[in-house]
């Protein structure tokens, strides 16, 4: 090894950095030498505006941390308000909030194959992936007038019914869906080329994933079948069939094989959840916690207050912490709350995936070339503003 | 979960374990929490060898003014245990757990630099947010909303 070594800036203006990343490299030749993560760029204080708004207005600003998965987002965040609250959800709400989730697992990592793979120089899957994510979008528009910013769930349920429509556009989707992912694995699967180039690549085996705070595909990626769906139902899931996809490797090719078969378990979910999906009511009309009925309010006056109550003031949770997790597209997404029995979060905790995975990037990509950084940051499938808040 | 032999071993320095909603806390006094935590992730029937979350609260006015908390997780045993600690105003130092949960390493600096809570043995304990240059840990209580700035 040389005895100087160049420093390069890689971000936080860069395409292959997926957002506002910046990582400081000290490069010998092109091997990487040493690497410092630099983040923050899109910290806007997500935990210190939500102490100063009520239960009920803190959803919309889950929307914007992982902004790829924004319905996963809504729902930690009202499933952690709802242990506070010990709300009831009924069944059909929970069958909508699977759905919904697993579209948005997908429409998640179609937008991560797109992006990874044109990364890698494989330009043609970019177009399809976001070929079906636009069919994604627009069964989300549809729901809820939002592309990236649905916000359709509420504490208690959901913010309206579905219609026969979405049923018959998550059945459109499905049906075809399987076929899809086969097309994108013609492209990738057996390539040489990103064999070649994601093989042996970053790789961290589940030991130092667990070290390292790891979870999602990049822990099942080295074989540990760690799933929040399954080890800690929440939402119905126990209620679903669907396999856990694991890797061996632990490197970016595994990785990319264990959320491709993701999409296809999650197609799975989806599918089951409108099939099956419960009749009855969509939200747990009667808490405290729930905004009542718009027809409530012009028939009586009792609903007429509460629904100014909630708004003027918001709900008055008992005095208590809790914390719940559910297993987001990028792994263990939690939300952790402490109430001090006012109307307001005491504190409000995200645990964000993205940024404890992206702790790994340093062990990974140590010794390998700066190619290889670009490979690996993509296979963490970290977003920004998750990282940031 | 077994938490009786713990409170032998560790007698006043942890408080009487807590259950709300289903999820247990124990308190510990700050020079224990390291001891602690080695016993939680060592010990076969507990194995909590993922923390899954390591965060600050200020609860200004009360005293004591902080408390930092620890959310640990067993893949072995799919258990999960909140760990708090509680810190006074005037000296918010704690024992680093990076020794004992590598993950530690950026949530106690986040801890840092938003709460300005410092953490005592930690690698590279410097802000991860914010600028270098900020003045002020916008967590806390008496921080403003709208920023230092503003008038």
């Amino acid at each position: 090894m040389s005895a100087e070594t160049l420093s390069l800036n890689l971000g936080p203006q860069h395409p292959s950095t997926h957002g506002v990343l910046r990582v400081v490299l000290e490069l010998d030749g092109e091997t990487v030498v040493d690497a410092r993560p630099d983040i923050g760029f899109l910290h806007r204080g997500i935990e210190k505006l939500a102490e100063n708004r009520t239960y009920h207005q803190v959803i919309v600003l889950t929307d914007r941390l992982d902004y790829l998965a924004a319905l996963s987002n809504n729902l930690a965040y009202v499933l952690a308000v709802e242990k506070l609250m010990d709300v009831e959800v009924p069944r059909r709400a929970c069958y909508v909030r699977a759905a919904l989730a697993e579209l948005q697992r997908i429409a998640s990592h179609l937008f991560w194959l797109g992006t990874h793979a044109h990364d890698l120089g494989a330009m043609t899957p970019l177009f399809y992936a976001l070929r079906e994510r636009e069919a994604l979008m627009d069964i989300f528009e549809t729901l809820s007038g939002s592309r990236l910013t649905p916000s359709f769930l509420r504490i208690g349920g959901l913010a309206a019914d579905i219609d026969a429509g979405f049923v018959e556009s998550v059945r459109t989707f499905t049906d075809t869906f399987q076929a899809r992912v086969d097309e994108y694995e013609t492209l990738l699967t057996e390539n040489p080329i990103w064999k070649h180039r994601t093989r042996g690549v970053g790789v961290l085996d589940a030991g130092q994933c667990i070290r390292l705070g790891i979870s999602g595909p990049m822990l099942r990626s080295a074989g540990l079948p760690l799933d929040l769906r399954r080890a800690q139902p929440y939402s119905c899931y126990d209620e679903f069939h669907f396999e856990i996809p694991t890797g061996e490797a632990g490197d970016v090719y595994d990785r990319y094989l264990v959320r491709i078969r993701e999409m296809r378990e999650s197609a799975r979910i989806a599918r089951q959840a409108v099939d099956g999906l419960p009749e009855g009511p969509w939200t747990a009309a009667g808490s405290p916690a729930v905004f009542p009925a718009k027809g409530e309010l012009k028939r009586s006056i009792a609903g007429l207050i509460r629904h100014f109550g909630l708004v003027m003031e918001g709900m008055k949770p008992p005095a208590g912490e809790v914390y719940h997790a559910v297993e987001s597209p990028r792994g263990e997404l939690g939300f952790y709350i402490v109430s001090d029995g006012g109307p307001r979060p005491l504190r409000l905790k995200v645990r964000p995936p993205s940024f404890v995975n992206l702790q790994g990037l340093v062990k990974m990509i140590r010794g390998r070339l700066l190619a290889d950084v670009v490979a690996v940051i993509g296979a963490v499938d970290i977003v920004l503003a998750e990282v940031d808040r | 979960m077994k938490l009786d032999a713990l409170r032998a071993r560790f007698g006043t320095a942890l408080g009487e374990p807590a259950t709300f909603r289903g999820e247990t806390t124990l308190t510990v006094d700050r020079d224990s929490l390291v001891a602690l935590c080695e016993c939680l992730r060592d010990d076969e029937p507990l194995a909590f060898d993922f923390l899954a979350d390591l965060c600050g609260v200020d609860r200004r006015p009360a005293a004591p003014r902080f408390e930092v908390v620890y959310h640990l997780y067993s893949v072995r045993h799919g258990h999960r245990l909140r760990v708090k600690v509680a810190l006074g105003e005037e000296d918010p130092v704690i024992d680093s757990v990076t020794g004992v949960w590598e993950t530690a390493d950026w949530h106690e600096r986040e801890c840092f630099d938003l709460f300005g809570i410092r953490f005592r043995n930690h690698p590279d304990l410097r802000r991860i947010l914010l600028p270098d240059d900020f003045e002020g840990h916008p967590l806390r209580k008496d921080f403003p909303l709208e920023g230092m700035d503003k008038p």
